[in-house]
């Protein structure tokens, strides 16, 4: 028996000693990436090359010690250790193993502490492949990403430790939020922050190099890769957040243009500038000076996201003085980072003269089209966004800036660029004819407005956006694919097959954007809703199916409990499918939360959701039919897709991996 | 209560991190008691409700939202429009009461001219200094790359 106890109590004295090392391999991971700033940096500027080399060791030393902290709390999380206040707050030991896990992330400190651990990551990635980059800058780039690192975890450590312990801790935690305890969610975390972090890469790579005075082809093809590979995350991120409000919130919307999501969506449009722009300084040595002002706006935006989500204070100005603190510390990171690479930018940008000469109508001059439409969205989607905020402290007018408003003032911009992308996408560089360009186009382009006319002469109402929505998505898939077509030019099919990988990444990811445009058009426009109230055995039909409520049970899940609706889906007398919505609630954190029964289909969803039981009997119920929605995501899985075709080309693996061509070429000295 | 208080507070926190909305609490948007029996009058109320924001939720049309409060609202606007009111008077009788921070649609009036017309100008700028740029590299002459250049070009292109 006292073996028993004195082998538990040796268990609690491990676990606690895991998570003790996990705080001070935090606190040494700080004073490692203080380290990593100083030292490479002095190195760069007085070429001391052991002082530079210090970076690469440093950035490695950061990402190990941040991956063990991020362990130790993970650890902390699954064996249910509720000595931490983290855990107490966000698990519960009844939950399933895998939304232990997802709830290290499932909350403020736990995610802090992911996004510290994904900036190490990217640090410690830039020291693996960026063999190929001179000595000097690629020791300013780690510097960098070591400073914005130094910056978070003193906000880690000082506004909110993970590591806090509880002086009499109970015997079981409050759980995790229900709504975050689902597959789509608890991955739209990582995701998201693998694109906002992944853009201080290009950020570091702008920064070292106003400080070098120099921006070349070469810092083109260095910095895009780095930031595709942020925008395919951020695009999936984005994506699974969407889909995850689409099935679980209870009405099937999936995108609300709310402050917290506007947040992602402004890096990724300034992201989506900047791949187009890095494009034009690797081949034409040109817009250096605005590609660097992306890249430096592109990660303030993930601060300012940062900054949006973590302070509360575009949700509620009051929210502010509740935790005033934290809002403070992450406004002065944003303002330290931003205004001093503005600074040095202003200081700077002089020296960075363009090469290439292009006439007014070129490749070039559409991707600066393509620039200007993509800023101003951003722009439309920030003023929209901070709104509120300024007009409550400046013109003591307190309103809201909600989804009418963005649907009205960013749209247009949208339908430009989807407009125009096409053309720009197969302007040959320097000079273009136009004639020659829209000759090849005029089949997509005739396609497009039968479409238009085709689908008016259809739907049944007036609405334009169904419309014009398939239009331009006809536009833009059909155009992608003239795209590849030209690119075959008189040569055989096969010459398809040999295509450089970039040329597809380019199709597919244009063509994506069109899948997506045509979804969200075909669900806005021409959805059809029924609400009512049903009891057991009764049915409905709506849009041409029959939907029948064949029975309601209540079911014990593994921490909740539920109440299942059994629903028959059939069109024509064929049965199609049953769909189970349910009604659960967590019992331990008090919250009910709403599972839809969704039948996915390629043109259409029916989607049915069980509401609350009535006074006279039966259940509440909802069912939608939702034509296109799959499209949305879809589209989104295809721009992503197209990104990684990119990134795989052989340019950017050469580039990357050059180190190991030297490591072969050069015999060991 | 306060408990509870603070496992709603906690939720919103989360949810805010998250980038999602408020959890849904008791109801489910619209309930098929608030329906009227007028479908012409129904489908009114539901677009006016989608410009019509829940007072305690973030940033979520009282039409979406399952707050009690967004119930009332709806009733409200149904209240008015079978009393025989107009879109624009309904709308006026709810902002009356609670302020320009329910509509979802900013008002162009006042002091939000620079909110609405922030794109446009943002744009003609964008396409005038774009345009400037154009100009100038359709005019300059090609320079050539220095020699140190040339020769880091071709070390990176060769690898």
């Amino acid at each position: 028996m006292r073996e028993v106890v004195g082998a538990a109590r040796g268990q609690a004295y491990n676990r606690g000693m895991v998570t003790e090392l996990g705080h001070f391999a935090l606190i040494l991971a700080l004073f490692v990436a203080l380290i990593q700033t100083i030292v490479p940096l002095v190195g760069a500027h007085k070429r001391w090359p052991g002082w530079m080399a210090v970076a690469e060791p440093a950035a490695n030393a950061q990402f190990l010690l941040v991956a063990f902290s991020f362990a130790a709390l993970t650890h902390a999380f699954v064996t249910s250790d509720f000595t931490l206040r983290l855990v107490v707050e966000n698990s519960h030991s009844l939950k399933p193993m895998l939304y232990k896990v997802t709830g290290v992330w499932g909350n403020h400190e736990g995610s802090m502490l992911l996004w510290i651990l994904i900036l190490a990551l990217f640090g410690a990635s830039a020291a693996w492949f960026g063999g190929a980059l001179p000595p000097a800058l690629r020791a300013r780039v780690l510097a960098v990403q070591g400073g914005i690192g130094l910056a978070f975890l003193a906000f880690l450590l000082f506004t909110s430790n993970p590591f806090l312990r509880m002086a009499m801790p109970p015997l079981d935690g409050r759980d995790l939020n229900p709504l975050l305890q689902d597959p789509g969610l608890a991955f739209h975390p990582p995701f998201l922050y693998l694109g906002y972090v992944g853009l201080s890469m290009a950020f570091s790579f702008a920064v070292a190099a106003l400080i070098e005075g120099r921006v070349d082809a070469a810092w083109g093809r260095w910095v895009r890769p780095w930031t595709l590979a942020a925008w395919i995350f951020l695009t999936i991120g984005i994506a699974l957040g969407s889909w995850w409000a689409y099935y679980e919130l209870g009405w099937g919307g999936f995108w609300f243009w709310d402050p917290v999501e506007n947040a992602s969506f402004m890096p990724w449009l300034i992201a989506a500038a900047l791949l187009h722009s890095a494009i034009v300084v690797e081949k034409r040595e040109s817009l250096k000076s605005w590609t660097i002002l992306l890249a430096i706006v592109a990660f303030g935006f993930s601060l300012i996201g940062a900054f949006i989500t973590r302070s509360g204070i575009i949700t509620s100005v009051h929210a502010f003085a509740t935790d005033p603190e934290r809002g403070v510390f992450l406004l002065a990171i944003t303002a330290l980072f931003m205004g001093g690479a503005l600074t040095l930018f202003a200081a700077r940008a002089e020296v960075l003269s363009s090469k290439g000469v292009f006439a007014m109508l070129s490749r070039e001059s559409l991707l600066v089209l393509n620039n200007i439409l993509l800023a101003v969205a951003a722009f439309v989607v920030f003023v929209g966004t901070i709104w509120p905020l300024v007009s409550e402290l400046l013109f003591d007018r307190k309103l809201s800036v909600g989804e009418p408003f963005f649907n009205l003032a960013f749209t247009p911009f949208f339908v430009a660029l989807g407009a125009a992308l096409p053309i720009g996408a197969m302007m040959p560089w320097k000079r273009a004819k136009a004639g020659r360009v829209l000759r090849k186009l005029l089949p997509a382009a005739v396609l497009a407005i039968a479409v238009l006319a085709l689908v008016y002469a259809l739907q049944t109402g007036r609405s334009a956006l169904g419309p014009v929505g398939l239009m331009l998505a006809t536009w833009l898939v059909v155009g992608a694919l003239t795209d590849l077509w030209a690119r075959k030019g008189n040569s055989p099919l096969s010459r398809l097959l040999r295509l450089q990988r970039s040329d597809y990444g380019r199709v597919i990811a244009h063509a994506g954007l069109g899948v997506t445009i045509a979804g969200i058009a075909g669900l806005l426009a021409w959805q059809s809703e029924d609400i009512r109230v049903m009891q057991e055995g009764e049915s409905l039909t709506l849009a041409g199916y029959d939907i029948t409520l064949q029975s309601v049970e209540r079911v014990q899940g593994p921490n909740y409990i539920s109440t299942t609706g059994q629903v028959l889906l059939s069109r024509n007398g064929q049965n199609i499918a049953t769909l189970t919505p349910e009604k659960r609630f967590y019992p331990v954190a008090r919250m009910p939360t709403t599972e839809a029964g969704i039948d996915n289909g390629f043109l259409r969803d029916v989607y049915v959701v069980i509401g609350d039981p009535q006074d006279g009997g039966g259940w509440a119920f909802r069912s939608y039919v939702k034509p296109l929605a799959n499209w949305i995501w879809g589209g989104a899985i295809l721009m992503a897709l197209g990104g990684a075709f990119s990134l795989s080309d052989r340019r950017y693996r050469v580039a990357a991996g050059a180190r190991k061509t030297n490591v072969q070429g050069v015999p060991a000295e | 209560m306060k408990d509870l208080l603070r496992q709603m507070g906690r939720a919103a926190v989360l949810a805010i991190l998250l980038g999602m909305t408020l959890a849904p609490q008791s109801a489910l948007a619209v309930q098929p008691d608030e329906i009227l029996d007028d479908p012409v009058l129904e489908q009114r109320a539901r677009d006016l409700s989608k410009g019509l924001r829940c007072l305690v939720c973030r940033n979520e049309n009282i039409d979406d939202s399952n707050a009690e409060l967004a119930r009332d609202l709806r009733l409200l606007v149904r209240e008015r429009l079978v009393a025989g009111d107009t879109d624009d008077e309904a709308i006026d009788f709810i902002t009356d009461r609670y302020g320009e921070y329910v509509l979802l649609n900013p008002r162009t009036g006042g002091s939000n001219w620079v909110l609405w017309a922030a794109g446009p100008v943002m744009l003609i700028t964008g396409l005038g200094i774009g345009l400037i740029y154009l100009r100038r590299r359709s005019r300059a002459t090609e320079t050539a790359l220095s020699q140190d250049e040339e020769a880091r070009l071709k070390e990176i292109l060769d690898r």
